[in-house]
């Protein structure tokens, strides 16, 4: 079958270009126009860039490998579809194949639920949406609680999978022999790493082992799912706020549950500072804390989304340019910054890590006098 | 600031709490600790064999020294040995050649008395034997000047013409 493809889906085949064969399913697209006719003027090839860049970085209900246009003018997406999990006065769990790729109202029981941006509204049977005044962005229409398995979470679930087998054969490997084997000879150092240039200068060498699990467990895991956002999979799971939010919700609470009298001593009542002061400062402290972590949570997710959009706006510059000049140099850029975010995935984990270590560091450092 | 509330997905945040909490317990019951343990067991054992290695240095260090210090004691013993026994040869042979002369002398002074005596006895067997011999001679020579008369008494003559011009 010959296949015709628009110049924008041969970016998105870039991208996605991918050597697993999968299971093909037809979306039904008849009243549906964007994307499937041929761009032709700049400035909608432009936007189309933007939308792609601006969906790539979107979580999404199915696992789509990438979408072209056929002969017939219908779109074909591939990929899997994945479950919905919805609560709404008792579990709903259905395809997200239901959605046909939010073209369609999923009729679940009596309820009719519709996808509009990327988001799962309970609507009526035609799918109507309700909008405040002038405003297309923000249906008024109720969300059901969601807790379906996205493509993230899929990915999330994927890298747990990964590194529990790796790291728990690698356990195993050093029952029989202390010296590391196969892919333990690569990972050892990094464990090491961690333990004695990120954990023990920090936490010291007295509290550093309670903390071990979380921040190896958050290094690795930060590292592997940023990598895993760099290959054609198309997946980013590090860019998604909730998942930032949920790493730096965990070292906020570990911070504040392992907490020793001299950690609390410091937010609400400084020492060594006049009484004035001391009032003044424990609500700034005090909101420090909150915002360590925060801190942690916004790096982690704008360095990946800022690394993914200036990484897929110079790919996209080479669909633009259309001169061999143009696009070689943008070719080149592109490659030099795919170099970058390989540095900057593993940056970003050890600075995650880095700095989990220093806030429990002085959550339990002991008292010293001024 | 509200992109980022509207992009925020409860779902997804449950997921990864939830995921990534399990994964933490899991790993380090089945993963962190083991391997952090081994790798503790490791260098503790490497730090254990440097030190032994370094203890059975320090011990060869000694053994060797103590080998020097005895060879060292040995070879001044036998040195001493030897200048004693040099010493003890000199004096042998200094008290033996000092016995040697002395022994000598008195040799030598024994063999000068014995000879002196021997010498005197020799002379005064001489002198007897001369003596005897004179006897014997006179013995026979007055034997024969008296063998007649006339002979006597002319010696009487003569001895007492002797005698009288006295």
């Amino acid at each position: 079958m010959r296949r015709k493809f628009s110049i924008k889906k041969i970016t998105l085949l870039l991208f996605l270009v991918s050597f697993v064969t999968v299971a093909q399913h037809h979306g039904d697209e008849s009243g549906h126009q964007e994307g499937s006719t041929e761009v032709t003027s700049e400035d909608a090839q432009k936007k189309s860039i933007k939308d792609y860049i601006n969906h790539h970085l979107l979580d999404s209900y199915d696992f789509g490998l990438y979408s072209y246009t056929n002969d017939h003018g219908k779109k074909v997406h591939v990929g899997f579809p994945l479950p919905v999990i919805l609560w709404d006065g008792g579990l709903k769990v259905f395809s997200s194949s239901k959605f046909h790729h939010g073209e369609e109202v999923a009729k679940v029981g009596d309820n009719y639920y519709k996808m509009y941006h990327n988001k799962i509204y309970k609507t009526d049977a035609e799918g109507t949406m309700n909008f405040e005044e002038g405003d297309h962005d923000h249906p008024t229409n109720a969300k059901p609680l969601d807790f379906s398995i996205t493509k993230n979470v899929v990915f999330i679930f994927l890298v747990s999978l990964l590194m529990f087998v790796v790291f728990s054969r690698m356990a195993k490997s050093y029952k029989k022999n202390p010296v590391p084997k196969g892919i333990g000879r690569f990972l050892e150092p990094i464990i090491l790493y961690v333990r004695d240039d990120i954990a023990i200068p920090n936490i010291g060498k007295k509290h550093y082992k309670k903390y071990m699990g979380y921040l190896l467990t958050v290094f690795f895991f930060v590292w592997i799912i940023n990598l895993l956002g760099l290959t054609p999979l198309g997946v980013n799971v590090t860019n998604n706020i909730a998942v930032t939010f949920a790493l730096a919700l965990i070292t906020y609470l570990i911070t504040t549950f392992t907490a020793n009298k001299n950690y609390w001593g410091h937010i609400f009542w400084m020492p060594g500072v006049p009484w004035p002061m001391k009032i003044i400062l424990a609500p700034i402290e005090l909101l420090g804390t909150f915002i360590k972590p925060f801190s942690l949570m916004i790096r982690l997710y704008a360095n990946i989304t800022a690394g993914h959009v200036v990484l897929m706006s110079i790919i996209g510059l080479m669909f633009l340019f259309k001169n061999w000049l143009g696009s070689s140099l943008s070719f080149g850029l592109a490659f030099a910054l795919s170099l970058l975010e390989l540095l900057v995935a593993a940056l970003q984990a050890y600075i995650f890590t880095m700095l989990s270590a220093l806030y429990f560091g002085s959550a339990v450092e002991e008292h010293h006098d001024h | 600031m509200e992109k980022l509330i509207s992009e925020f997905s409860f779902g997804l945040f449950f997921w990864q709490l939830f995921l990534f909490i399990g994964l933490v317990l899991l790993l380090w019951k089945f993963a962190w600790k083991p391997i952090l343990e081994a790798v503790n067991g490791r260098e503790e054992g490497i730090k254990n064999a440097l030190a032994s290695a370094e203890n059975a240095k320090k011990e060869m260090q000694n053994l060797q020294a103590d080998n020097e210090k005895l060879l060292k004691e040995a070879r001044a013993e036998r040195e001493a040995m030897l200048k004693e026994a040099r010493e003890i040869k000199e004096k042998m042979i200094a008290d033996a050649k000092e016995e040697a002369q002395v022994q000598a002398g008195k040799m030598i002074a024994q063999a000068e008395e014995s000879i002196r005596s021997e010498k005197q006895a020799a002379l005064a067997e001489l002198k007897n034997q001369v003596a005897t011999i004179s006897v014997e001679i006179a013995e026979k020579v007055v034997h024969a000047e008296l063998a007649d008369k006339d002979k006597q008494l002319s010696l009487v003559d003569k001895m007492l013409n002797d005698v009288t011009l006295n």
